[in-house]
């Protein structure tokens, strides 16, 4: 099978990337050091090419509503324009078909950004929604549009070195919103729990952004660091935390899921009807050694496993996220089987660390 | 990339050095290291445990990935790096000083039996195709 590139190929390749097979992408794991790179993003700024990630525009009249029904999150929570809301988005049984962020630009248009590797089937259920409940919407997938990740305490005033024309419009932007800056969609998000910007441009512009950041200092990161910094921030990675057959109330996304409204919308019965027994916490390994996702944890309360486990450079420990019965208390001592031994590891509430620390 | 001729090599990414006492030093080739990444933890295995040639014997995880050693030869260990349990990154940047643990080969034959720089060389290119 030929692996799909992004517009960034060829640069990956010119600063001495390791370029993997990530879910039919040809995308760059790192550049040299996986832990240096994760440093560099916690203590100054790094660039993420997030090309893979699908941009999706939702128009018309009553878009709105539409999110409404569609997200396991209520749309109706982003009022100010630009803001973001993260949610899920469900199958009428509750499960996880993916999970997006939505921006809130006109009430004629909200932008969505979907994950990769679901982008095709999430664009086919939208559509598939679109034309039962509001068919005068138009839902396209913005595959004109590029996007890099700027992370890290020194990341938007990088992105301000870089995009000067920009900095009047993003200047004021709080957490979680965007401005569309013309050719520039800028937006106060991220995967890292670091400050920073996701940049949406044109495709082929966004050669000459990644050199010009460069250039101004921003240091590529692949996707190992990403990974690692998104594990300290307590943040879920679709497929691996969460899928199709997982609950979200069973995955850490109970502060995304609107069931005190009066709203429907598609999952809300099926998670009324089925009231979580388990829940996503963290691991702190106690002895040596490294969590991986799959792992058996052995609990006082019954048998659960590991979803996304590694080694935080931060703290310099390994960590994990791992799936329990609902008995489980932060403070607890679990067992987890790790090849032929159990190993100790300590119940933790995550986030791990954000804004350049340990937060546990 | 250079791997050192006065080591000897196995198809599993081990290389093997033959010190002046008679025991072999086995440790990861500097390709090993190279798809693994930055190494976070070893376990060697327990000394006096016997060994037979292709046993798993020993662990390193990277940040990215557990990878299993294996033992190169049949044979007895004697010793193991404890220097690794506080500074694995050795691993990477100093693969061929960076062992991880030694062993009494049960035959020496079996260690000259093993493959030279450039057979193991050889075997590198055939992956990458």
């Amino acid at each position: 099978m030929t692996l799909k590139q992004t517009p960034l190929n060829a640069a990956h390749r010119a600063m001495g990337a390791k370029m993997v097979d990530f879910g039919g992408w040809d995308m760059p794991v790192n550049y040299g050091s996986q832990i240096d790179e994760h440093h560099q993003v916690r203590n100054d700024c790094g660039m993420f090419d997030v090309c893979h990630m699908r941009v999706v525009d939702a128009k018309g009249d009553g878009v709105r509503a539409f999110l409404r029904y569609l997200l396991a999150n209520n749309a109706d929570k982003i009022i100010l324009p630009g803001k973001a809301l993260y949610s899920a988005m469900l199958r009428p049984d509750g499960g996880v078909i993916d999970d997006l962020i939505i921006y809130f630009m006109t009430e004629q248009w909200f932008r969505i950004v979907v994950n990769a590797g679901t982008a095709d089937k999430d664009i086919a259920w939208m559509k598939q929604q679109a034309a039962a409940h509001a068919p005068s919407l138009t839902i396209t997938s913005r595959d004109d549009l590029a996007m890099v990740a700027i992370q890290g305490p020194n990341a938007r005033a990088k992105v301000w070195q870089v995009l000067p024309q920009t900095k009047a419009a993003t200047e004021g932007l709080v957490n979680f919103q965007a401005a569309d800056c013309g050719e520039y969609f800028v937006a106060r998000t991220g995967y890292t729990g670091e400050d920073g910007f996701e940049v949406m441009l044109p495709k082929e512009k966004v050669e000459a952004f990644w050199y010009a950041l460069n250039k101004a200092g921003v240091k590529p990161i692949g996707l190992g660091a990403r990974d690692t910094l998104r594990l300290e921030a307590g943040m879920n990675l679709y497929g691996q935390d969460m899928d199709e057959s997982i609950n979200p109330l069973e995955a850490g996304m109970a502060w995304t899921v609107d069931l005190n409204s009066e709203r429907d919308f598609i999952g809300k019965a099926a998670l009324l009807a089925n009231p979580p027994t388990r829940k996503l916490v963290g691991l702190v390994l106690l002895d040596r050694g490294v969590l991986r996702g799959h792992q058996q944890v052995h609990t006082a309360h019954g048998a659960g496993e590991i979803t996304s486990g590694s080694f935080s450079p931060t703290l310099e420990k390994s960590i994990a996220l791992a799936r329990v019965p609902n008995g489980v208390q932060i403070g607890d001592t679990v067992q987890v089987a790790i090849r032929d031994k159990m190993l100790a590891a300590q119940v933790v509430k995550y986030p791990f660390a954000r804004n350049g620390k340990a937060v546990i | 990339m250079s791997n050192p001729s006065n080591l000897k090599y196995t198809a599993s990414h081990e290389w093997v050095k033959t010190e002046a006492d008679g025991t072999i030093s086995i440790g990861i080739t500097e390709h090993a290291q190279e798809l693994l990444g930055d190494m976070v933890f070893v376990e060697a295995p327990a000394v006096g445990r016997k060994l037979k040639a292709k046993e798993e014997c020993a662990v390193v995880e990277s940040v990215k990935a557990a990878a299993d050693v294996y033992a190169p030869v049949s044979g007895e260990v004697t010793a193991v790096n404890s220097a690794l349990d506080s500074a694995p990154e050795a691993i990477n940047s100093e693969p061929y000083g960076a062992w991880i643990f030694k062993m009494k080969p049960d035959n020496a034959a079996d260690v000259a039996a093993l493959l030279d720089a450039a057979a193991y060389q050889a075997v590198v290119d055939s992956e990458a195709h």
